[in-house]
């Protein structure tokens, strides 16, 4: 009898899972789900690169650019918790699934000098 | 005397969630001994503790296992904390118990799935998978990870749960327990399984003391003993008895991960009620110097970690014992004189994960 009673909730009851990448995925607010820069508060320290475990990130002082393997990133927030300058946030949506793997490249614009 | 034949078994097969192969020994369609041989998915993570520094490693080590992944990073930072006398904050303490705990009810959960599935329940493995999903809803509400949780850091943790959000996961532990109870039914009283589970790879009292078998599959054996009684976090202030059977066969190892669902939601209701309020991570300075061992139970059973520092930002040696590693003897032995068909559920009885074995 129990498991009439399952069969019948099963056929009513509307599916537990979510179309992912059609429908948002279920997220909270401690979700980690990518590394974002505010490239123009970053002073290139290279604390975030030294954090990663995984050798994701990668800082070039001279060139004043800060670049993210998306695909080596693991999330584990460790380069957001060691910036000093705090120009780095943890986003909760997940990056997109691809067939490549890609690096992002954020470069800072030259300062206007006077 | 019948023919002899040897079946290969694995590291590709239905039943195995990871790669593990058995030579089979047969005669006729009783197997007379088994072989294993590991090995498909070692990684080098122990070597990697030479290449990262301590506190980053954290992230490494808790990418040993994808289901106890949090008391391997867990285990990791007390093994570092020994080592440089840090003592934690208690509220951190706590925090460790309930996030143990947890993982404790999805690993569990998670094997009567791949139990059921193995006899060919697909119902009950897909109600079990389903209940796992509200546990790890809280992981991901909580640490921001559904299975790689982050959230240990060496001196402490890095998150903390606010009071209402644990008294909102008390709620859902009600739930949950209301739902287990319902597959626990069919697990424990179906006619179909038990003819699948009882009597099925007796291992007994002596023999599992002697292959020094660990975690449910030992405590199935009628051996009161668990590692939480050592009283490492807050264990010390809970109380709790290992639960245990007489049986010694696969529908006592059943039962005894069922019972522990229970006691680990309890043991939660428990920490949730004394946890203090203060600080959850206390300052860290200096590299380790020194060595330690640091022993805790997992939900597959007791691990066994070794931390050893140079006074430098590299550690010189990381050893993890799994409690896989230390059931295969157990294995091998109930293995021994079954039939070829219940091979898959012996194998599943002692939970393995062979990603952690071989690291």
């Amino acid at each position: 009898m129990k498991l009439v009673k399952t069969i019948f909730k099963n056929l009513f009851h509307r599916p537990v899972t979510v179309q992912y990448p059609d429908a948002p995925a279920h997220v909270t607010e401690r979700t980690r789900g990518h590394v974002e820069i505010q490239i123009e508060n970053c002073v290139f320290c290279s604390m975030c690169a030294r954090n990663c475990p995984t050798g994701a990130i990668h800082v070039n002082r001279t060139a004043k650019s800060w670049s993210i393997e998306r695909f080596g990133c693991v999330q584990c927030r460790a380069c957001v918790d060691g910036c000093p300058k705090k120009c780095l946030r943890m986003e909760t949506a997940y990056t997109e699934p691809g067939p490549q793997k890609k690096t992002d490249v954020y470069t800072q614009a030259a300062e206007e000098t006077a | 005397m019948s023919t002899r034949s040897i079946v290969p078994f694995g590291p590709q097969h239905p039943v195995l969630p990871e790669p593990i192969h058995l030579d089979l020994v047969l005669e006729d369609e009783k197997v007379v001994e088994a072989v294993p041989s590991i090995g498909f998915v070692h990684r080098g993570l122990e070597q990697l503790v030479e290449k990262r520094d301590f506190q980053t490693y954290v992230y490494v080590a808790e990418r040993i296992c994808g289901i106890c992944s949090f008391m391997h990073g867990m285990s990791y930072c007390e093994a570092v904390e020994k080592i440089m006398d840090i003592e934690l904050p208690a509220r951190a303490k706590y925090l460790r118990t309930i996030w143990c705990e947890m993982s404790r009810i999805h690993s569990h959960l998670l094997w009567l799935g791949l139990l059921a599935d193995a006899f060919g329940f697909e119902s009950l493995f897909m109600q079990s998978w389903r209940i796992r999903e509200t546990i790890l809803d809280m992981f991901e509400e909580s640490t921001g990870g559904r299975i790689i949780f982050s959230v240990n850091k060496i001196g402490g943790q890095r998150r903390d749960m606010e009071n209402s959000m644990l008294r909102g996961f008390l709620t859902k532990l009600d739930q949950v327990e209301e739902q287990v109870k319902s597959i626990t039914e069919a697990f424990l009283n179906d006619h179909a399984v038990n003819t699948r589970l009882r009597g099925v790879g007796i291992l007994t009292k002596e023999q599992a003391y002697g292959l020094g078998a660990v975690g449910p599959f030992m405590r199935a054996s009628g051996i009161e003993f668990d590692m939480r009684m050592r009283g490492y976090d807050a264990y010390k202030d809970l109380d709790f008895r290992p639960v245990t059977s007489t049986e010694c066969d696969s529908y006592a190892r059943c039962k005894v991960r069922i019972g522990e669902i229970f006691q680990a939601i309890d043991l939660i209701r428990q920490a949730v009620d004394k946890i203090p309020e203060g600080d959850i991570a206390v300052p860290v300075k200096g590299f380790p110097n020194g060595e330690a061992f640091v022993r805790v139970e997992q939900p597959r059973g007791e691990a066994l970690y070794y931390v050893c520092g140079g006074g430098k930002k590299f550690l010189e040696r990381f050893r993890v014992r799994t409690p896989t590693f230390a059931n295969l003897p157990g294995l091998l032995q109930t293995l021994k004189g079954c039939q070829l068909a219940d091979v898959p559920i012996l194998i599943l009885t002692i939970d393995p994960c062979i990603s952690c074995t071989e690291r």
